[in-house]
């Protein structure tokens, strides 16, 4: 035991770079994510049958398939194609598109929920459709998909870990590195799962702060009930 | 052309293969106040979403003082800023506060600025008699209360007309009252209204005129005495016998209940 905290002290500033880097990684994939699965699920609840399809294309195949297929298919086989993108943008874009898939399902539900008769209320003091998506429906849909929501960033920041494939010197790339060096895989992977966990242990705190800081009084029971 | 501030011509809907209503031809002077009475189902509320176009009529025209609503590329939003909405569930919205869901259509809308906006919100607020409940969401309301703002919402863009689809169909028997008062207090002010509603009391004491729809066709409409005492009908007098006592009884169950 004492062996291990030794070994977990003497690793952790370079481990603690690959965890800087895995958290740069889910909060620019979460970010992009964001705006891309926003613009998805708006496209394809309010959008015309065209870019419909467009939008519940992209959600399909980004959901479909793995996101080390994605990723490969970005790195390794865009090239091809004659793009050749950097290991960073490669691995902020496989991340960035894959969440982005996902997070628009999560807000999609959310948007059903709240329905068409918000949309009417809207539209009947004489807002636009876009006005009316802009400052009736999205801040409440955007509330209501926080619960289900909230398992995207710690699943996105548990994704990060496939990367180090394309050599992105993340924590997994770290433990890898530490592993090969020490001969001690098992303390390796250890000091890593524990980094794991207390990373996702933060993000969950701040995940119940944003659902407590953005809770409506009376709110929740009215959206489940339209 | 007409005196009249709202009018349907031949208006028709029909949804698939469903026709909702035919060629219903509908008048709305100014100051009036027009109660539709019918059967559910029988196109009331489609009724009403067309004549502010929320839902589009497959044929027909409307007109909004003198002028063709209905025209290809006329701005529909504009229209809904002169014609206001009541729902049946109210439709707050829901995460904003009683005084944010009247001033949305003020500042987003009009574009008024925020002080000359809140001011009057607060004023139409004060109009359903719920200054002291500005700052409560919706959720924090009573049914009767939402809809006291649901009226506030429309009355702020002061609307040439007002609509209402069952304003009170939803709320509890206690909670009828201050709804219709309010209601009642808009049409002794000269506010066009055209009004869905069960409530024969209401519609009785306050129509100037009942319209009685089935099957999606306009059968009868005159004045309440007509209606009451003189129908030409033998359905609208079946209708009437039916729903006042139905509204009886409710009303009734309604006292009886502490
Ligand atoms: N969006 C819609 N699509 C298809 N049918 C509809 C739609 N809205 C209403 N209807 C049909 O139109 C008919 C009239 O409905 P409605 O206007 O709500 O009647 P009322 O308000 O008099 O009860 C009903 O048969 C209803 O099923
Ligand atoms: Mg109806």
């Amino acid at each position: 035991m004492s062996d291990f905290f030794e070994f977990f002290t003497r690793f952790l500033p370079d481990l603690l770079k690959g965890a800087s880097m895995t958290l740069l990684l889910t909060a620019e994939g979460l970010a992009a994510g964001f705006v891309l699965g926003l613009l998805a699920t708006l496209t394809r609840s309010y959008g015309n049958k065209f870019w419909r399809g467009v939008a519940i294309g992209y959600i399909e195949l980004f959901r479909g398939t793995p996101l080390l297929v994605q990723l490969f298919l970005i790195y390794y086989g865009l090239p091809g194609l004659g793009i050749t993108l950097s290991r960073e943008l490669s691995a902020f874009l496989a991340l960035g598109l894959n969440s982005g898939a996902y997070q628009a399902e999560y807000l999609r539900g959310s948007i059903l929920a709240i329905g068409d008769n918000q949309m009417m209320a809207g539209r009947s003091i004489g807002m636009s459709k876009w006005k009316t998506i802009w400052h009736v429906i999205l801040p409440q849909a955007l509330r209501l998909a926080i619960p289900a929501w909230s398992n995207e960033p710690v699943s996105l920041l548990k994704s990060t870990g496939v990367v180090f494939l394309i050599a992105i010197p993340e924590l997994m790339a770290k433990a890898k590195s530490i592993a090969a060096k020490t001969y001690d895989p098992i303390g390796s992977y250890i000091a890593v799962a524990i980094i794991y966990l207390a990373m996702v242990y933060l993000l969950d705190a701040m995940l119940k702060w944003l659902e407590r800081a953005s809770r409506i009084p009376g709110f929740e029971m009215e959206g489940r009930k339209a | 052309m007409t005196d009249s501030i709202l009018e349907a011509r031949k208006l028709t809907k029909i949804y698939g293969s469903n026709v909702i209503f035919k060629d219903i031809d509908l008048k709305v002077a100014e100051g009036e106040t027009i109660v539709i009475i019918g059967p559910s189902g029988t196109g009331k509320s489609t009724l009403l979403r067309c004549m502010n176009l929320l839902t589009k009529a497959d044929n027909g025209q409307i007109f909004l003082d003198g002028k063709e609503i209905t025209a290809p590329d006329y701005n529909e939003d504009q229209v809904r800023q002169q014609i206001g909405m009541v729902f049946q569930n109210f439709l707050l919205f829901n995460h904003l506060t009683a005084l944010d869901n009247v001033m949305i259509g003020l500042t987003k809308v009009k574009k008024l600025p925020k002080e000359q906006a809140r001011e009057k919100a607060m004023e139409e607020l004060k109009r359903v008699g719920l200054a002291d409940r500005a700052d409560h969401y919706p959720g924090q309301l009573s049914g009767g209360q939402q809809q006291r703002v649901g009226i506030a919402r429309a009355l702020a863009m002061d609307p040439r007309v007002m609509l209402f689809d069952e304003p009170t169909s939803a709320l509890d028997p206690e909670l009828i009252g201050e709804v219709l008062g309010v209601m009642e207090k808009l049409a002794r002010d000269r506010m066009t209204m055209l009004v869905v509603t069960h409530e024969m009391g209401f519609a009785r004491e306050v129509a100037d005129r009942i319209v009685f729809m089935e099957k999606g066709h306009i059968v009868e409409e005159g004045s309440p005495d007509d209606l009451f005492y003189h129908p030409k009908h033998d359905r609208t007098r079946e209708f009437l016998w039916k729903i006042t006592e139905l509204y009886g009884k409710k009303e009734k169950e309604a006292g009886g209940n502490p």
